[in-house]
């Protein structure tokens, strides 16, 4: 039996541990001060006016991977809180996370996902499958529940190729934690309605990446007409929506100027 | 009541590190050379699942020669480490230096205080793609204050090390080797063939890509910087 001194004796994993390659509760162990507390009771009005929400994101398949978008708008009760938001974050090198609801808790879940498959990748040697890797996320929604319960609602998007078939897929929850493989297209947030409209309408499982980051915008730009808490792009300031395309190679975002291009094309047969 | 029988602290070190060193020589040894963006990794290593070296942070790298189920354990304690303070804090808050530190303590502790010390020797590696002369690892002339390189061995001793370093059991062969082919500012591919060719010499045969563990890191990689050489990939690195 080897044993490290008191505070080490802590980092070292013990030999049946379900949970030896989750960051989570590696978390818990080592430093539970850096968990987030659970709340009780109501939130405070006042309190609950000064929440920033993230608006629409959606996700769209394309014949050798996915595309995830999302709006820049965070709004706080009637006002628009920011005009600059990241709601599309890379989750690794092969997938996507793309957040609505409460932003900050939102945040954190995307930051801790992307640390968790990290972790669970070093440790193990390999990398979760992409069906792995969404129970995941949906385990840690529910561990979120009593929050949401608060009205903290997170409600993500996940979306990637597998690491072994290459085949993309996107996944859908709800803020109790509830897992559903969507088609070839979903959205949620505030805009999720218009959106989705225009993905139903629009969406090709054999198109190019090229046609569905198009797609996608489209069904952005429609959001941001029908729903007041959704932003449309910026050209004044030059804030254009997070686009990020995911294929056999990886992870990528789109340029500033990559997403203006495809911007201008989706504007110019709206205007009159 | 049982008789304690007077040991002289001298002779219990020399017991341990001596049952450490035979432990650790059992085992084949592992070798690290430098180049001009980083750091290569690379032992024989028959099995291609069960690793000696590992990825610890974007830019920190684990290798370790001895026993299995030890240095397995303390290269999960290291991971869990530095993610849980890249989370807490930021990412370039992770460095190699207190995790090196992390070892030596954990190690020396052991090595002091347990019913048997680890049998294990360590190599904590970190690339620091910004102290490159081109600042951003991409080219310029190599430097070799971008590496750092630490060695740990079975009693906490910790040692900075610099332009190439053997591990494991008898390493003077495989060092006055590397110390042949060594040149600076090798490049990465250049630097896996000094490193294979001093362990082929040593073994006295050509050990091909299906034996050897090949890794290491590169500041040029985005972000994660660990690399893994296997199969025909390293084949090709081997005989070009």
């Amino acid at each position: 039996m080897i044993e490290a001194p008191d505070p080490l004796r802590s980092a070292f994993p013990s030999a049946f541990d379900v949970q030896r390659s989750s960051f989570a509760a590696t978390l818990r162990t080592l430093a539970p001060e850096a968990v987030p507390p659970i709340l009780g009771g109501d939130l405070p009005e006042a309190f609950t006016h000064q929440l920033v929400d993230g608006t629409t994101v959606l996700a769209v398949v394309a014949r050798n991977g996915v595309v995830v978008a999302g709006d820049r708008r965070a709004t706080a009760g009637n006002l628009i809180s920011r005009g600059d938001m990241r709601k599309v974050f890379p989750a690794d090198d092969r997938s996507a996370i793309a957040i609505s609801g409460t932003a900050g808790p939102a945040m954190e879940l995307a930051k801790i996902f992307a640390t968790e498959l990290e972790h669970y990748e070093k440790v193990e040697g390999e990398p979760l499958s992409l069906e792995g890797k969404s129970n995941k996320l949906a385990g840690l929604l529910r561990a979120h529940l009593p929050m949401a319960m608060q009205g903290l609602v997170i409600v993500p998007l996940f979306a990637g190729i597998d690491p072994r078939t290459h085949e993309p897929r996107i996944f859908e929850y709800d803020p109790v934690g509830g897992r559903y493989v969507a088609p070839a297209q979903a959205a949620t947030g505030s805009g999720s309605l218009a959106a989705r409209a225009t993905l139903k309408r629009l969406v090709d499982p054999e198109a190019s990446m090229d046609e569905a980051v198009r797609t996608a915008l489209e069904a952005l730009a429609d959001a941001a007409e029908e729903d007041s808490a959704t932003g449309g792009p910026d050209l004044i300031r030059r804030i254009y929506p997070i686009v990020a395309a995911i294929d056999r190679d990886g992870y990528r975002e789109l340029d500033d100027g990559e997403v203006a291009e495809h911007v201008d094309a989706v504007l110019s047969h709206r205007r009159r | 009541m049982a008789a304690n029988f007077y040991v002289a602290p001298e002779q219990l070190m020399k017991d341990r590190a001596e049952y450490a060193r035979k432990g650790i020589a059992r085992g084949r040894a592992l070798v690290a050379v430098a180049f001009a963006h980083g750091v290569v990794f690379a032992g024989e290593n028959p099995s291609a699942s069960l690793h000696k070296t590992s990825e610890i942070y974007d830019s920190i790298a684990f290798a370790a020669v001895g026993r299995y189920n030890e240095f397995e354990a303390l290269r999960v304690a290291g991971i869990r480490l530095a993610d849980v303070k890249g989370y807490q804090y930021a990412r370039e808050d992770v460095t190699a230096k207190p995790l090196a530190n992390a070892y030596s303590q954990a190690l020396g502790a052991s090595f002091m205080g347990e019913a048997k010390p680890f049998e294990v020797e360590l190599l904590i590696a970190q690339v620091d793609a910004e102290r490159t002369p081109a600042g951003d690892g991409s080219d310029g002339d190599p430097d070799d204050s971008a590496l750092e390189l630490f060695h740990i061995l079975y009693d906490g001793s910790i040692v900075d090390e610099h332009r190439f370093v053997a591990i494991g059991g008898d390493t003077e062969p495989l060092r006055a080797e590397l110390e042949r082919r060594f040149e600076d500012s090798l490049d990465r591919d250049g630097a896996v063939r000094v490193a294979a060719g001093a362990l082929s010499e040593v073994a006295g045969r050509t050990l091909g890509a299906e034996v050897l563990e090949v890794s290491g890191l590169d500041a040029r990689r985005p972000r994660r910087r660990f690399f893994r050489l296997e199969g025909e990939e390293l084949a090709a690195v081997l005989t070009a």
